[in-house]
């Protein structure tokens, strides 16, 4: 039954007269990494707090593992977990308080026991006891990351999780993302960059001007791209490509 | 209610991590005494009668400038936790919204206590003397506990709503110089005209009147009513605009 960890259908969001959102459809299927792929203000960030029930929708409908987000936001809250645009960490507590805190929060039992887990599991057992206001970048968003596990939601969003780091965070957070999935959970990322989705994601949603205009695998994209050079230039196209023509051929229609 | 407390917990944390926002807060309220009690105290004490204390006389003054400039961290705490996404991680954790909010809210009170009691000690250094009983000073708490909550809710729309670090604070600088046109230092009947009806009619002037004669021992007649009034009515009205700010939070 429970086959689509979320569904989205024709979601709307108007900020006063602006029109953000103009009717979003797409299905993230249960443990699979799903990206959401688009410009600044394309609507990304728009859809992931609807999903995680910060914002309400003007219109349309949206669960997340079979709950109404508009009608169910309890129950919603329990089943996810959102990691921010910013890594939501507290500067002022040690790495080990942030996730022992989120573990009261959640009420999970042993919450000492869990932060001692999750900090070994993130590599940040040597920093667990300084302050997260002096970690690196990429520190805080493994730290930030990590929080979000706890009390091991079904479905964890992911906002521009790379945005402002550094190559080597980036790296960072791209193995730490890899590894979540591999543990069954369910991810939905957002990301400007073409290469993230590339690395991280079984299928990739393209959101442009509050539409989601193509979505699919990897493979299933490049398909779209009509092959218009010369047939004996034997070069893949790039996601970048693929993204560009596409949108391109939106606006010239 | 059990987030509440964890929640408080950690604020709490912030504050006895970062001692500096406690003494920051305490110590221009007592510069501000010191000045009052050693520099002009003198001439107060010859034109006001030889049977006052001016330490008495001038602490309720202090202690409201001391909240006022309170909750200017209560303010500052909201929007740190606004911009770095704390509130959009607990709002989306499956936790009561409120109390979120709350843990701010009675953070804010008992750091504004421990200022008050800072301020007390200081004051009980420079010949502060009361023979009060037990249910004056109760109701002395009680009021400026109100007080505090009062300015707490006017904080959080700022802290909310700010765009700027120094925004969200600079809503306090009117309220920390209210007390300077009350009652509060000097007696309002001794001012001009117009400024003596602005003294006599805002809300510094009657909590303070209150906190004198409940501490000097003294009938509070129905002004502990225009001090409860206004504490009450400066929180509803703040509530309602804080609550809906609030609820614009993602």
């Amino acid at each position: 039954m429970m086959e689509n960890a979320i569904s989205v259908k024709g979601l709307t969001k108007s900020f006063k007269d602006v029109e953000v959102l103009k009717g979003v459809d797409f299905e993230v299927r249960r443990g699979e990494i799903f990206a959401l792929l688009g410009s600044n203000g394309a609507g990304k960030t728009t859809t992931v707090n609807i999903l995680a029930t910060l914002l309400r929708q003007s219109g349309g409908v949206a669960s997340v593992c079979g709950f109404d987000v508009e009608k169910q936001p309890d129950e919603v809250r329990k089943s996810i977990s959102m990691t921010g645009q910013f890594a939501a960490v507290d500067g002022i507590l040690t790495g080990r308080e942030n996730l022992i805190l989120i573990a009261r929060l959640r009420g999970v039992e042993n919450p000492a026991k869990l932060a001692d887990d999750l900090l070994d599991q993130f590599s940040l057992t040597d920093a667990a006891n300084k302050r997260a206001a002096t970690y690196s970048g990429g520190m805080a968003r493994r730290l930030d990351i990590a929080m979000s596990l706890v009390g091991a939601p079904k479905v964890i969003f992911l906002d521009e999780p790379t945005t402002g780091l550094d190559p080597e965070g980036r790296q960072e957070v791209w193995k730490t993302i890899k590894a979540l999935a591999k543990g069954g959970t369910t991810i939905m990322l957002t990301t400007q960059y073409l290469e993230e989705a590339e690395q991280l994601a079984g299928r990739i949603a393209i959101l442009h001007d509050g539409r989601i205009i193509a979505n699919g695998t990897l493979a299933e994209l490049k398909k779209l791209f009509p092959p218009a050079k010369v047939e004996y230039v034997e070069k893949q196209p790039s996601l970048e490509e693929i993204f560009l023509a596409i949108i391109g051929q939106k606006e010239s229609a | 209610m059990k987030s509440t407390g964890i929640l408080f917990g950690r604020l709490m944390r912030h504050i006895l991590r970062s001692p500096d926002t406690i003494i920051t807060v305490a110590i221009t309220p007592i510069a501000i005494m010191l000045m009052f009690v050693y520099v002009f105290g003198g001439a107060m004490k010859s034109s006001l009668g030889d049977n006052v204390n001016y330490v008495n006389y001038q602490l309720p003054g202090v202690l409201l400038m001391a909240i006022a400039s309170g909750i200017a961290y209560t303010a500052v705490r909201m929007y740190g936790d606004k911009t770095q996404g704390m509130f959009s991680r607990f709002n989306s954790m499956p936790i009561r919204r409120s109390s979120v909010l709350w843990a701010h809210v009675l953070t804010s009170l008992a750091a504004n206590m421990i200022t008050i009691a800072l301020i007390f000690l200081v004051a009980l250094l420079l010949g502060f003397r009361s023979s009060a009983g037990i249910l004056s000073w109760l109701a002395v708490a009680g009021i400026l506990l109100l007080f505090t909550l009062a300015l707490t809710w006017v904080a959080v729309i700022p802290g909310l709503k700010a765009k700027s670090m120094d925004g969200a604070s600079a809503f306090s600088y009117p309220l920390i110089f209210l007390p300077f046109l009350s009652s509060a230092f000097v007696p309002a009947k001794t001012m001009p005209v117009g400024l003596r009806a602005f003294a006599e009619h805002q809300p510094a002037t009657s909590i303070v009147d209150t906190l004198r004669a409940l501490l000097n021992c003294e009938p509070v007649g129905n002004g502990i009513w225009v001090a409860l009034a206004w504490c009450v009515g400066i929180s509803a009205v703040a509530w309602f605009f804080a609550m809906r700010a609030y609820r614009r939070v993602k």
